[in-house]
């Protein structure tokens, strides 16, 4: 009974006295705000990652999990535009955690520190899943991530004022590191200018951007809407005028329209990893565009 | 104007720099220093200005011109691709603002609107028993739980305004719109979201968070009508007007405390006319992930109300159609589970739910006994009833947008003790049950159509097929997926 009740205790100075361990209990999202956050708080920060990068992001539960992580965070953070729409706003309701309601300085959206691609002239679900705020997909650029970085830094140092000046230490090192391997991917994908591609879901406006790539058609008819065989056949007679190299594709997506278009059409269809774990090569940020663009490289062969 | 912009700004960084300078002569190297960072600072706030002045001119030339659906054209690369990514972090989070807002742009009266959804549905029912004779033998009649009239019917639609209040409030209004063309205020209810420490205090009319299904609206369930215990036992959903305290324990698997104080108007309560509380409801949620493809939530709830007066016809062993009521003590544990399995935590392709309640209803007290209702014969004694039912269902999605499901129910009619009245009164024991079969296509989040055949064995030596074919419309907001 004694050794009971000590267990008992112990366990629970163990949930009091966790949190009180790491200074900032941050719960990202989407794995590429977790990596950005890892990036900019080192050992400062305790990052939880709502998603996996095989998870369509759109498609998410409210899970207990989630909840329970959220019950604990200091600092949300997402991309927002409405990417989210469909669980963060249920987390955030049912986690009793006012820090991290939208408008409290424990909610960042990186979103806001980016130009918005895609926004929608005409807003009707006839479009598809379209979202009013762009289109959501801002990490396929890594110079929206350079752009991101500042003000989450800067969030970090609002929520953990003591750590202020190691969270600007730790941005500026990151920043010249990025800077410097972005000047180095764009040398690296030069070849890739204006080269004419596929897309199964409009998820890589902002690579497409940012490496000059041109967008021949999407395999989904509407955003968010699955492939149909009419509409991949339209796609296909769209190929003997405008013919492409590969069709790329997040690695979270089923590949069998792409697949099917690429054995049609003599073309490569490429997985992409979309954000950091997508695929093995893939652990960091940094692995993330050198894969990318890696993967473009032979696709475009 | 851009460039005016431009030209003011950098004005105004060469005056800034030029004062910088004099005062450098003056100052001390480490003040230098500091002048310096300032500037920089100066100057990436006048150029994210800057940028967000470009991005809205780029806008309005959009809307202008208005030529395409969405706009395609390239980024507005940012002036200098490398200043914008080692640009130091502003000392606080509101001077770093938006190259573009990602809120959509509302103005006028209507910019503070609520959120409004609206959901359409509609049925075509096929049934060989007549749903107007629809009851479940050996249970108290619960109100309104009969399945859908034969043939073409919508069923209930819904429309509701959701908001942020203030920086402590966000509220939920939803009305039910019956076929009938009756309006119902299905929930009204007002949340706290300034609780600290993982409170979540929500309080007006609500569904309970009883139970695993009974909080989720008819729309969203994964049949078209309710599991037999939750028609028999709580007379299709249980709601009341009152508070709801919640409590998520800091903890990384979900841990959640709840207790609900109202009116306890709503089956198997009545409206009592009296002061204080009607209803009591308590119940723990626990649930988490195992690896990264599978998800559950489990749970036990008790729910205790006092019926005065709760008046029903039953036939007693003459066959006449008896007037009976009860007053005291209703008590109800539900035990639930839900398990959700897709890989990689991926459910786009395929996906699989699991679920299932257990049900225990006690109820004593006093059942008065009026043969033909004029009250010429009438008759009270004691009254006791253990009761149990129990359901599980699982949904299986094989493809996208495609999914089957199969579930069964099972009603314990138990013990039912009518004390003296039982020289009226029938206790039998029939067991009611029910199988079911589903298959519903999604093609979009925003719409779903289902084909559902059961059978039906709820009244002895009667078997009811029941075959539905349903559609679910969503029209604005985009709904909250829960769990």
């Amino acid at each position: 009974m004694k050794h009971c009740l000590n267990t008992i205790t112990a366990l629970a100075l163990a949930v009091v006295a966790a949190p009180a361990l790491a200074a900032l209990n941050v719960f990202a999202t989407v794995p590429e705000w977790g990596a950005l956050a890892t990036e900019l708080g080192g050992d400062k920060v305790n990052v939880y990652t709502a998603t996996n990068a095989l998870q369509d992001p759109h498609h998410v539960e409210a899970k207990p999990s989630l909840i329970a992580r959220a019950r604990s965070a200091d600092l949300i953070v997402a991309t927002g535009a409405e990417l989210e729409i469909g669980w963060l706003p249920l987390v955030t309701q049912q986690a009793g955690n006012p820090k991290i309601q939208p408008g409290k300085p424990g909610y960042f959206e990186a979103a806001r520190y980016v130009s918005m691609l895609e926004k929608p002239a005409r807003l009707d679900r006839s479009e598809g899943d379209v979202h009013p705020g762009g289109n959501p997909h801002i990490q396929t650029d890594p110079r929206n991530i350079g752009r991101v970085a500042g003000p989450l830094a800067a969030r970090l140092a609002e929520l953990d004022p003591p750590n202020a000046a190691f969270y600007q230490a730790r941005h500026k090192a990151f920043a010249d590191r990025w800077t410097t391997a972005i000047a180095n991917w764009e040398k690296q994908a030069a070849p890739l200018r204006g080269a004419p591609i596929l897309v199964q879901h409009k998820a890589f406006t902002y690579l497409e951007a940012w490496l000059g790539l041109t967008e021949v058609a999407a395999l989904e008819p509407k955003p968010g809407v699955e492939p149909t065989t009419a509409h991949l056949t339209a796609v296909l007679a769209t190929l003997q005028r405008q013919p492409v190299k590969m069709v790329i594709r997040a690695a979270y997506q089923s590949g069998r329209a792409s697949e099917w278009v690429a054995e049609r059409a003599k073309i490569n269809a490429v997985a992409l990893p979309f954000t950091v774990g997508g695929d093995e090569a893939a652990k960091d940020l940094y692995g993330l565009f050198d894969d990318t663009i890696a993967r473009l490289l032979t696709g475009a062969q | 104007m851009t460039r005016n912009l431009a030209a003011s700004a950098a004005f105004a960084v060469a005056l800034l720099a030029t004062s910088a300078a004099q005062q450098a002569q003056a100052a001390a190297e480490a003040d230098l220093a500091q002048i310096r960072e300032e500037i920089r600072q100066m100057k990436e706030n006048y150029e994210a200005r800057i940028q967000a002045l470009e991005s809205r001119l780029k806008d309005a030339e959009t809307r202008a011109t208005n030529s395409a659906v969405t706009q395609t054209a390239p980024a507005p690369v940012a002036p200098t691709m490398a200043t914008v990514a080692t640009a130091p972090p502003a000392t606080a989070s509101e001077t770093v603002t938006a190259p573009s807002a990602s809120a959509p742009a509302a103005g006028g009266i209507s910019a503070f609107n609520p959120a409004i959804s609206a959901v359409l549905q509609g049925v075509y029912a096929n049934l060989s028993q007549d749903p107007t004779k629809y009851a479940i033998h050996g249970f108290v009649p619960s109100g309104d739980i009969a399945p859908a009239k034969r043939g073409f019917s919508i069923a209930e639609s819904e429309l509701a305004l959701s908001a942020s209040v203030d920086d402590k409030f966000a509220a939920n209004l939803i009305f039910s719109l019956a076929p009938d063309n009756s309006v119902e205020v299905e929930e009204a209810y007002g949340i706290f979201t300034a609780a600290p420490n993982g409170f979540a205090p929500k309080f007006g009319r609500f569904l309970s968070a009883i139970g695993y299904l009974n909080d989720q609206h008819q729309h969203v369930w994964d049949f078209f009508d309710a599991p037999l215990p939750y028609q028999a036992f709580l007379g299709g959903q249980f709601k009341s007007d009152g508070l709801q305290l919640k409590w998520v324990a800091p903890t990384e698997t979900f841990l959640e405390f709840g207790g609900e104080i109202g009116d306890g108007s709503s089956f198997p309560g009545t409206d009592r006319n009296k002061n204080g509380i009607g209803s009591g409801a308590v119940y723990v949620h626990a649930g988490g992930d195992i690896g990264t493809s599978n998800s559950w939530r489990a749970g036990l709830s008790y729910l205790q109300l006092r019926p005065n007066e709760r008046l029903y016809a039953q036939d007693d062993l003459a066959g006449n159609s008896a007037q009976l009521a009860f007053s005291g003590k209703s008590r109800l544990a539900i035990a639930d589970f839900v398990w959700k399995w897709a890989p990689n935590g991926n459910a786009i392709s395929t996906n699989f739910k699991l679920q299932g309640e257990y049900f225990w209803r006690k109820e004593n007290g006093d059942l008065t006994y009026d043969a033909d209702g004029a009250l010429r014969l009438t008759s009270t004694s004691d009254y006791a009833s253990r009761q149990r039912g129990w359901y599980v269902d699982g949904v299986y999605q094989f493809m996208p947008s495609w999914r089957v499901g199969a579930r069964y129910d099972r009603l314990a009619t138990g013990s039912v003790n009518y004390g003296a009245n039982g020289i009226y009164l029938a206790q039998d024991s029939f067991d009611p049950q029910r199988y079911s079969l589903m298959l519903d296509y999604t093609p979009s989040e925003f719409s779903r159509f289902r084909v559902q055949w059961q059978q039906s064995k709820i009244r002895p030596d009667l078997t009811d097929n029941q075959l539905f074919v349903q559609y679910i419309l969503t029209l604005g907001a985009h709904g909250a997926h829960k769990f």
